[in-house]
């Protein structure tokens, strides 16, 4: 089963964000005086494949600990969802009545 | 002094540091590709600045995991001496051999200018050539080099006299001007609890003669000759 996996990595609220600080003063430059606050942070898309989404999510959640997120300084939050089978695998009838999987 | 100078994809000090310990101190060095897995043969080992791996995902992140840092992990809990410049030093926080990590500069600039520098204690392995209050003069060139740890560890870090170097006033005085980059407590340097593993943000084997500006930054290669000498004494 092929699993697709966002991740979203932002900086702790304790942490400062000098990007974050930075582009909320363009917004405001440019007139956008009702924005408060803005942090910036990475997002990241994994392919995985596994057995179930239980191990899809353990499997990022290792990698999101290991590598993709610093526990020093940042948090992270993932997304998970299963990704369709391709139009291509499917029966000719059922990409005939319009590609759309399951 | 048998140096090894660890050279990742991306590292660009390498160089300078052979030559600040190779041809000014006259010391042994060797260049140590990051594939490697022993590093029996040192007594020094530096990691340079530079843009490892790009410095994709964070600076310092992949290049933890390059074969050549479990030995560099070995090595320092052996008490060997590991200094980390720059990149170097945000390596050594990613393996978690130093505490803390180091942020985008609070200006969103990329710094490069000469800075001084206060040493806060004389018993690392690489400021014990200086004394505690003395002003050194070495020049800083990074955009992430905005320590932050937090607040535990920070007291934590302080109490133990962890931190080496921060950035001062010409006349010493700590101040907020003086801090390039938005470190807490203008922090440029901090060692580990041993004292053998020293990271810090600014270049010293970029201050080692007088044609470049000044020789400040030999004190703490000559430090690392010394506690050798005193180890084997």
């Amino acid at each position: 089963m092929t699993y697709r996996a966002e991740v979203y990595v932002t900086l702790k609220p304790v942490v400062n964000d000098p990007a974050g600080l930075t582009i909320k003063g363009g917004l405001r430059a440019l007139g956008f005086d009702s924005v408060t606050d803005v942090r910036a942070g990475k997002y990241l898309v994994v392919t995985l494949e596994a057995d179930d989404e239980d191990q899809a999510r353990s499997r990022v959640e290792e990698m999101a600990r290991q590598l993709l997120a610093n526990a020093v300084i940042e948090d992270y939050r993932i997304e998970l969802q299963p990704v369709a089978e391709p139009v291509a695998a499917l029966s000719p009838s059922r990409s005939g009545a319009g590609g759309v999987g399951t | 002094m048998r140096t090894g100078i660890i050279v990742f994809p991306g590292t660009w000090s390498d160089r300078d540091c052979a030559h600040a310990v190779g041809e000014i101190l006259g010391q042994k060095t060797r260049y140590v590709d990051h594939r490697e897995e022993r590093l029996d043969d040192l007594d020094l080992v530096i990691l340079p600045g530079g843009f490892s791996y790009g410095d994709y995902l964070r600076c310092g992140a992949i290049a933890r995991f390059a074969p050549v840092m479990d030995a560099v992990t070995d090595f320092a809990n052996r008490g060997g001496l590991v200094l980390g410049i720059c990149n170097g030093f945000q390596i050594l926080q990613e393996a978690r051999l130093l505490p803390g990590a180091l942020l985008r500069n609070a200006s969103c600039e990329f710094r490069c200018e000469w800075v001084n520098l206060r040493v806060e204690q004389s018993e690392s392995a690489f400021t014990l050539d200086s004394r505690p209050g003395q002003v050194l003069r070495i020049p800083i060139s990074h955009g992430e080099g905005n320590f932050f740890a937090d607040p535990q560890t920070l007291e934590a870090i302080e109490r133990n006299g962890q931190v080496v170097f921060r950035y001062c006033a010409q006349d010493g005085r700590v101040t907020a001007e003086s801090n390039p980059n938005g470190s807490l407590s203008n922090i440029a340097g901090i060692a580990n609890a041993r004292g053998n593993v020293v990271g810090m943000m600014p270049h010293p084997e970029r201050a080692c003669e007088d044609l470049l500006g000044g020789t400040d930054g030999l004190a703490v290669f000559r430090s690392a000759i010394h506690a050798l000498a005193r180890v084997a004494a």
